[in-house]
């Protein structure tokens, strides 16, 4: 199985930090193999299918899979090397756990269940007041957690976490169990985390625009083995990954609101090699954002077209052509002067135009989806 | 006055017994159940076997091995004596012994059905929140399983104070030292006194019946668990 490095230039992991888990284990139908090198700081997210053995991952990680075998080392504090006999055991590692269902002890309220880690690991970096500002629980404390919503679970649960001050934190598909509307009023204050606190986050999820949202560095995991490891863009922007994405391949672009454009209502997001024009919008000029372009979003011509009612032309270079999810098309990954797009396109279309690697295009985007 | 000083003594005796007996077997049940609620090990069948061994075994079969083995010449009774405490036959002591034996499956399978219907999740996340083994043992399992602790004293007081076979078998007739309510009552039908027995029996028609409306309204607002 093809295994990726980092790209050696990878600036967020230096021989002092990182996280580095070598991890085995074994149950009846399914094997779970994999070895991960992952930033020190950041959001890395454990993306594929369920039963790709993301879950486990995080709970070998946690120490939570008896009889899991590797190595886990954690910003230079070593948790487990079973080649030595090391074992840390779960409550003795500077973790974080988001479970899937917030499990919160229903015999404690929010606020025992939040003093409960936090006397036990005693004072840290991450204070009360932060915490439960930044995720907006101040006025659940004295309710059970039975008489809370999804979200509100979730978001104690998040807390509760982060008020042991780990030292990672471990999100297991937080958001999975929650209906769209709670997926929306709880995405925010995940972003917040991330900008907020500098605490490095292993986020499981199978939802790419999750990972396109949330994530600067992606692992793909497929039956209990990584596919691609790597930092978000350019792993998103890969042809030779299986179809985990499939219909829904799309590139994420990282960009800076650079203009508002009163009369058309329209605002223009830079980014490394080119600009977007996309509906006004409300955040300030420097704010950060993401935006992903669907593969299906993202045609080619020879020339610039003149006279289309496309807005967002860029000039690109073909860099490879690779198998789609249909055999009727193909996906392209072209380079808009620093920035990785993919574009699907036919094949017909593309033995027509002569398509291929080195070539330059003009890549015409029809829309973009804002990831906040 | 309709009970006697024999009745009111065999009465006394009786609480007194079912109370040391439930205070002991809560002590030793909790462990048991815990164990055979998460061990992955091949004894757990056994182990769970001859807990449950006195819910069908005759009181008699209990009784008379208990008897042999506690007696000058078994095991438990050569140990004892060897200890300075005598043989435990015909004693209070033996009577506690027999009935944490006899009353053994009625405080652990409420505790240990209790404890696996917490599951795993409640300890892992404890775990994650820095509590250790004992730590989280008494913080998060020990509050989740009140339902199933309050059954299982109920269930094992009130076997305990139930119980006649062993107690004739172990105990003997010992007024003040041995004699219970069950075979005072069997003494006074013995003796053809019906009227005394009737209110014995009564007695413990309705502190049954209420034990277990007790226990029977309690569960249905606890669905799940106990």
């Amino acid at each position: 199985m093809a295994q990726h490095d980092l790209r050696p230039d990878e600036p967020t992991l230096d021989a002092a930090g990182g996280i580095r888990a070598r991890c085995g284990v074994g149950y009846p139908g399914f094997a779970l193999d994999v070895d991960l090198q992952l930033p020190a700081r950041g959001v890395t997210a454990l993306f594929g299918h369920s039963g790709s053995g993301k879950t486990t991952c995080l709970r070998c990680i946690a120490g939570l899979e008896r009889g899991a075998r590797g190595r886990i080392e954690v910003n230079g504090e070593l948790w487990q090397d079973s080649a030595a006999g090391i074992f840390v055991p779960t409550h003795k590692r500077a973790l974080g756990y988001v479970f899937q269902e917030a499990s919160l002890f229903p015999h404690l309220s929010v606020r025992r269940n939040l003093e409960y880690g936090m006397r036990r690991a005693g004072a840290g970096k991450v204070s009360w007041a932060q915490a439960v500002e930044l995720l907006g629980i101040g006025h659940l404390l004295e309710r059970m957690p039975d008489r809370l919503s999804g979200g509100e679970r979730q978001r104690v649960g998040v807390v509760r976490a982060l008020l042991t001050s780990p030292r990672l934190l471990l999100m297991d598909e937080p958001l999975a169990a929650l209906d769209l509307r709670l997926k929306r009023e709880i995405l925010p204050y995940l972003e917040r985390l991330h900008g907020e606190l500098d605490i490095p986050v292993i986020y499981v999820s199978h939802s790419p625009n999750e990972v396109a949202r949330l994530a600067d560095h992606v692992v793909l995991l497929d039956q209990g083995r990584v596919v691609a490891q790597g930092p978000l863009t350019d792993t998103l922007a890969r042809l030779d990954l299986p179809a985990v994405f499939s219909d829904d391949a799309g590139a994420v672009v990282e960009a800076v609101v650079a203009a508002h454009d009163g009369h058309y209502h329209l605002t223009r997001l830079d980014f490394t090699g080119g600009s977007v024009l996309v509906a006004r919008r409300p955040e300030p000029l420097g704010h950060h954002l993401r935006f992903r372009v669907n593969a299906r979003d993202v045609s080619l011509a020879k020339e610039r077209l003149e006279g289309s009612t496309i807005l967002n032309l860029l000039p690109v270079t073909v860099m490879e052509v690779g198998e789609a999810d249909t055999p009727a098309h193909v996906l392209v990954r072209v380079d808009a002067q620093g920035t990785p797009l993919l574009a699907r396109i036919t094949r017909r279309s593309c033995e027509q135009l002569g398509i291929a690697a080195g070539r330059p295009m003009w890549a015409q985007i029809k829309s973009v989806a804002l990831l906040g | 006055m309709s009970l006697s000083s024999s009745d009111l003594a065999a009465i006394w005796l009786t609480l007194e017994l079912a109370s040391l007996t439930t205070v002991l077997l809560l002590l030793i049940g909790t462990p048991i159940a815990w164990w055979l609620a998460r061990t992955r090990s091949r004894l757990k069948g056994v182990v769970g076997a001859v807990v449950a061994l006195p819910m069908v075994l005759p009181p008699t079969v209990i009784g008379f091995y208990l008897l042999v083995a506690m007696g000058p010449h078994g095991p438990v009774g050569r140990l004892t004596e060897a200890l300075g405490l005598g043989v435990l036959p015909f004693t209070f002591a033996g009577l506690v012994v027999g009935s944490v034996f006899y009353s053994l499956p009625f405080v652990v399978q409420p505790l240990h059905n209790a404890f696996e219907a917490i599951g795993e999740r409640p300890l892992e996340a404890a775990a994650t929140l820095r509590a250790g083994p004992w730590d989280s043992f008494f913080s998060v399992v020990l509050p989740l399983a009140r339902p199933g602790f309050v059954t299982a004293s109920i269930l094992g007081f009130a076997h305990t104070v139930g119980e006649f076979g062993v107690v004739l078998m172990l105990g003997g007739n010992i007024p003040g030292k041995t004699r219970t309510v069950s075979v005072q009552i069997f003494d006074h039908v013995e003796a053809m006194e019906y009227a005394q027995a009737h209110w014995l029996a009564g007695g413990m028609l309705l502190f049954s019946f209420v034990v277990l409306l007790a226990l029977y309204s309690s569960r249905r607002m606890r669905p799940g668990l106990g």
